[in-house]
């Protein structure tokens, strides 16, 4: 069976600088794919290409996605408004702006059904409704008069989602979905995007920047960075054994990775330099900040590598680094 | 009506809301549009609080921009015009020179013809541009002065002087300003001096309100802070400290009081409230209007005087309010 | 909150800021009563061409003109409460009956004007905003700027050249055909015939006003996070427009709409009187003629009245368009 979402060299471009590069993932039915990188590594970018909700300056140059059999970039607008909010939904990362503030929760969430599936006013009221309980927000038929300034932030986000699977998708993308909230509430707030996953059997696509995160829900984990897809695999392997130095970074970066620790900086103050510096460069995106780098790895950007089927890494030098004691410092 | 309220106009009450025309281009390509999505360059992107409005660089937008040089150009005209007037037509506008009813081009001496008591049209004009710019400039002048000092002193000091200036402003921003400009022109009998009174009386309050939010806002920055805590006295911290820094949207403002002023006088003019000894560009309409269905052309040629004075002064206004506007010059 | 508590709430808040703003108007419009130069009497007087002293001081004795100022303040406030505006000489009837014959002409002037003003300036305005930086919102900019300059009493004497002189399509002045027998639908179109120029007159600079409102709330709302959410929702680029941009982007422009109530009575005066319309705005200009300042300060202070109750009605529409201001 083919993949629900396929995305082949996937290339974004700004008039100036090329955020995506060259990117390539598959998410199958069901299956909760974890995008993880840096601000600026481009994951938001690609989240918003997989919705055709780029920024106006942006554009796909070059490369595919596909949907259930469907290329997102040979459809029409309106072929693609049909599948927005229906069948792939997304949530943002900033529920306090993202909810508009002179409309009722109730009235945002039956707006997506009264577009998708015509429902009248009383209908989509009663739906929201259900899907406010589905959501567990306590006293839903109050609560959905409520403005969006009445509800915490872990409230508001449960009503994004309950607005994104209002229609069953079959793919829902979480860009950073829990980055604005508290940290208790964030557990919770993931617990239930799981529960709903299984519930409805979506495939999700989550993106965010806390390796906590993608160990306690992810099926799959891609890394990025600088716009390139740096590392693939496993998240049980991820963690174990972490191929490629940025992802070692990220690691040793996160050291008390089963506790609630969360940069919210979304830095990495352990690597040296910033994302920035990648820039312009030739040859490995991560070189400026690779503590292993050699000559060699300014001459070209390194192709992905194929270690298994699941398991893929952008750096030659992986074998030889496991011998590099500074791994041992990763005692996952 | 365009007598009134140039506290109307968007640059002058919320230079937030005078969006220029040519922003969006001026905007770093690179820039998305979602607020809160990363660029690559996000880091790279300068504070908003650093932003500085730089008085050589203002000259440089305001120079940049078409607009604004074609409003420059053409008051700078009127005004070479209103200075060089008695020269070219030493007589009296008022004075009969030629046949009456004259159109436009019909005789090479009266180059835009004569109206029904064999008055010059060209002359007219011309002279008109005198008590166009006089009343608009001195009202401006008297109304900037008095506002500012009033809501200098309503914004800096606070407590109940603030709240009694605050009542006064209000008292004199609810009375509809054109029908209180009339009245009080009618009281006073009308002359040169008493409508410039009078429109200077009905525009403070504007200022004064944009003063006030202004002192208000600075009074409250580090650096009035510290002038303070050194002991520096009221009278300095007012006038070298916080009023450099409230200057920029009270110059935006004056270019568009200068317009609505010579609106104000003009319609005054009109209705038969100027002063009857000085020939203006509203009371050659009031004069025209009579005849209206056969010789349009008397009424049409000292509106068009009017409409191309008044836009450029607000093209002026446009100009500032892209140069001097830090929210908008940041992007630059 | 419900809409009705939420309104209720903010109608209470705005009269009880109203009433000293009201206080001051009235005293204010009382000095400058004093101010003026003569009084009614005298100019009653000088029209009858043969007044004695005598009937001068018998015309001041009759309208209270010879009492001390403060005596008159009284006299004026205590009448004022009695919703009395003072008589008239020249007109012989009450002011404020003058005033009631003359306000609805204004009014629905006005707000014939004040929609046509809201409708055009919002779509020129959305129109801006969705091509901002373009050819389209280039050329509408200028426009709108060159509206802002242009004069109500010139276009007003300009559009009847054109509209009434050369093509003869609509009538040059008045409130309606004099003498007709209309009735019904009719009598309606009869009406809009006579109000379609004043109203347009009045209305363009304030088109110009709303147009560049629009389109910056517009543009500041566009970029907004809500609006990606309700783009990911499936919506068309109208729905967003229409449904979420829009309705945010009503907000600052209510407020707006609001502060140039005032400012469009003021407009009024001068486009009645060049349209010979019937109302407030071309009774003030025959009370300048006449002198008559009774008639003329009833006027002004009817009319902040009435900028009082429209601001008012846009804090009402306010607390119902954003359901955050009662919270506060």
């Amino acid at each position: 069976m083919a993949p629900l979402l396929q995305v082949e060299n996937l290339t974004i471009g700004f008039p100036r600088a090329e955020p995506v590069r060259d990117l390539s993932f598959e998410v199958s039915a069901g299956e909760t794919l974890a995008i993880v990188g840096e601000s600026g590594s481009g994951k938001s970018l690609t989240a918003l290409a997989l919705m055709q909700l780029l920024p106006r300056t942006a554009r796909v140059t070059s490369g595919r996605i596909v949907f259930d059999d469907r290329d997102l970039l040979g459809l029409d607008a309106r072929e693609m408004r049909q599948l927005r909010g229906r069948e792939i939904a997304m949530i943002f990362q900033e529920p306090m702006t993202s909810l508009n503030p002179v409309m009722s929760i109730g009235w945002q969430i039956g707006e997506v059904l009264k577009v998708h599936e015509k429902l009248s006013g009383r209908a989509a009221r009663e739906r929201a409704i259900e899907l406010l309980r589905l959501v567990r927000i306590p006293a839903a038929e109050k609560r959905v008069d409520d403005y969006p300034h009445q509800l915490s932030g872990g409230m508001r986000q449960r009503v994004m989602i309950a607005m994104a699977v209002a229609c069953r998708p079959k793919l829902l993308i979480a860009d950073e979905p829990t980055t604005a909230l508290d940290v208790t509430i964030q557990a919770q707030v993931l617990d239930l995007l799981d529960t709903l996953r299984r519930e409805l059997q979506m495939a999700v696509v989550l993106i965010t920047h806390d390796l906590g995160v993608v160990a306690q829900w992810a099926d799959k984990v891609v890394v990025m960075y600088a716009g390139r897809k740096v590392e693939q695999a496993l998240p049980g392997d991820l963690f174990n054994d972490p191929l490629h130095p940025y992802t070692r970074g990220l690691l040793s970066a996160s050291p008390r990775l089963k506790s609630d620790f969360h940069y919210l900086s979304g830095r990495l103050t352990e690597i040296p330099g910033s994302i920035v510096s990648a820039a312009g460069e030739a040859g490995c995106p991560f070189r400026p900040r690779c503590r292993q780098a050699r000559a060699s790895c300014g001459h070209q950007v390194p192709p992905l590598i194929a270690q298994t089927p699941e398991r893929l890494v952008a750096c030659p030098f992986t074998s030889s680094l496991k011998a590099v004691p500074d791994a041992a410092s990763l005692s996952l | 009506m365009s007598t009134t309220d140039f506290g109307a106009f968007p640059a002058v009450t919320g230079g937030a809301y005078a969006a220029p025309a040519t922003n969006e281009q001026a905007t770093a390509p690179e820039r998305p549009s979602w607020s809160n999505m990363k660029a690559p360059d996000a880091r790279s992107q300068p504070n908003a609080a650093v932003a500085v409005t730089n008085g050589h660089r203002a000259l440089k937008v305001f120079f940049a921009n078409p607009n604004a040089l074609f409003g420059t150009a053409f008051l700078a005209l009127v005004i070479a015009v209103a200075l060089l007037a008695p020269v070219l037509y030493p007589d009296d506008p008022l004075s009969m020179v030629g046949k009456p009813f004259l159109w436009p081009c019909q005789d090479p001496a009266f180059p835009l013809g004569t109206d029904s008591l064999g008055r010059d049209v060209l002359a007219g004009i011309l002279h008109g541009s005198r008590i166009s710019l006089f009343v608009g400039l001195v009202a401006t002048a008297l109304g900037l002065t008095f506002g500012v000092v009033v809501g200098a002193i309503a914004g800096y000091f606070g407590g109940w002087v603030d709240d009694l200036l605050v009542r006064l402003i209000e008292i004199f921003q609810t009375l509809p300003s054109f029908v209180l400009l009339v009245v009080l022109v009618a009281i006073v009998q009308p002359s040169a001096t008493t409508v410039t009174l009078a429109i200077a009386v009905i525009s403070w309050p504007t200022v004064a309100r944009l003063t006030r939010a202004e002192f208000r806002a600075i009074r409250e920055k580090d650096f009035v802070m510290a002038a303070r805590s050194l002991g520096v006295g009221h009278g300095r911290i007012i006038f070298r400290e916080i009023l450099p820094n409230a200057l920029p949207p009270i110059i935006v403002t004056s270019s568009v009081m200068v317009a609505t002023a010579i609106l104000m006088e003009s319609a005054l003019s009109f209705m038969g409230l100027g002063d009857p000894n000085v020939v203006s560009w509203g009371s050659m309409i009031g004069t025209g209007r009579e005849l209206v269905r056969t010789a349009w052309y008397l009424t049409a040629l000292p509106g068009l005087a009017i409409v191309f004075t008044v836009l450029a002064l607000n093209l002026i206004g446009d100009g500032l309010n892209d140069a001097l506007n830090p929210r908008f010059s940041q992007d630059r | 909150m419900p809409v009705l508590i939420r309104i209720a709430r903010t109608l209470r808040r705005t009269l009880l800021q109203a009433v000293p703003t009201i206080l001051g108007i009235v005293i204010l419009n009382f000095f400058l009563l004093q101010l003026a130069p003569g009084d009614a009497a005298d100019v009653l007087a000088g029209e009858a061409g043969s007044a004695t002293e005598e009937s001068v001081a018998a015309l001041r004795a009759r309208f209270g003109l010879d009492s001390p100022v403060l005596e008159q303040l009284a006299t004026y406030l205590g009448n004022l409460a009695q919703f009395s505006l003072g008589f008239s000489p020249r007109y012989g009837m009450p002011v404020a009956d003058l005033i009631a014959q003359r306000l609805p002409g204004t009014l629905t002037l006005m707000a014939v004007a004040l929609l046509i003003a809201i409708l055009l300036g919002v779509i020129l305005g959305s129109l801006m905003a969705t091509f901002a930086g373009r050819i389209p919102d280039r050329l509408l900019s200028v426009f709108s700027l060159l509206f802002y300059s242009i004069p109500s009493f010139w276009i007003g004497l300009m559009l009847i050249v054109l509209f009434s002189v050369k093509l003869g399509w609509l009538p040059s002045g008045g409130a309606g055909t004099i003498g007709s027998q209309l009735k019904g639908f009719p009598a309606l179109l009869d009406k809009a015939r006579y109000m379609v120029l004043p109203a347009t007159s009045l209305a363009l600079f304030y088109v110009a006003i709303y147009a560049r409102l629009t389109r910056a709330a517009m543009l500041e709302v566009k970029n907004q996070d809500f609006v990606r959410t309700a783009y990911a929702k499936g919506l068309t680029p109208f729905g967003v427009t229409a449904r979420h941009i829009l309705r945010n982007a009503l907000i600052p422009i209510t407020t707006m709409a609001g502060m140039h109530i005032g400012g469009m009575l003021g407009g009024a005066v001068v486009v009645e009187t060049v349209y010979s319309w019937p109302g407030l705005g071309r009774l003030a200009f025959e009370a300048v003629m006449g002198r008559d300042f009774t008639v003329l300060l009833g006027i002004l202070l009817l009319s902040s009245l009435l900028v009082i109750i429209a601001n008012a009605a846009v804090d009402l529409v306010h607390a119902w368009l954003d359901p955050r201001i009662g919270a506060r």
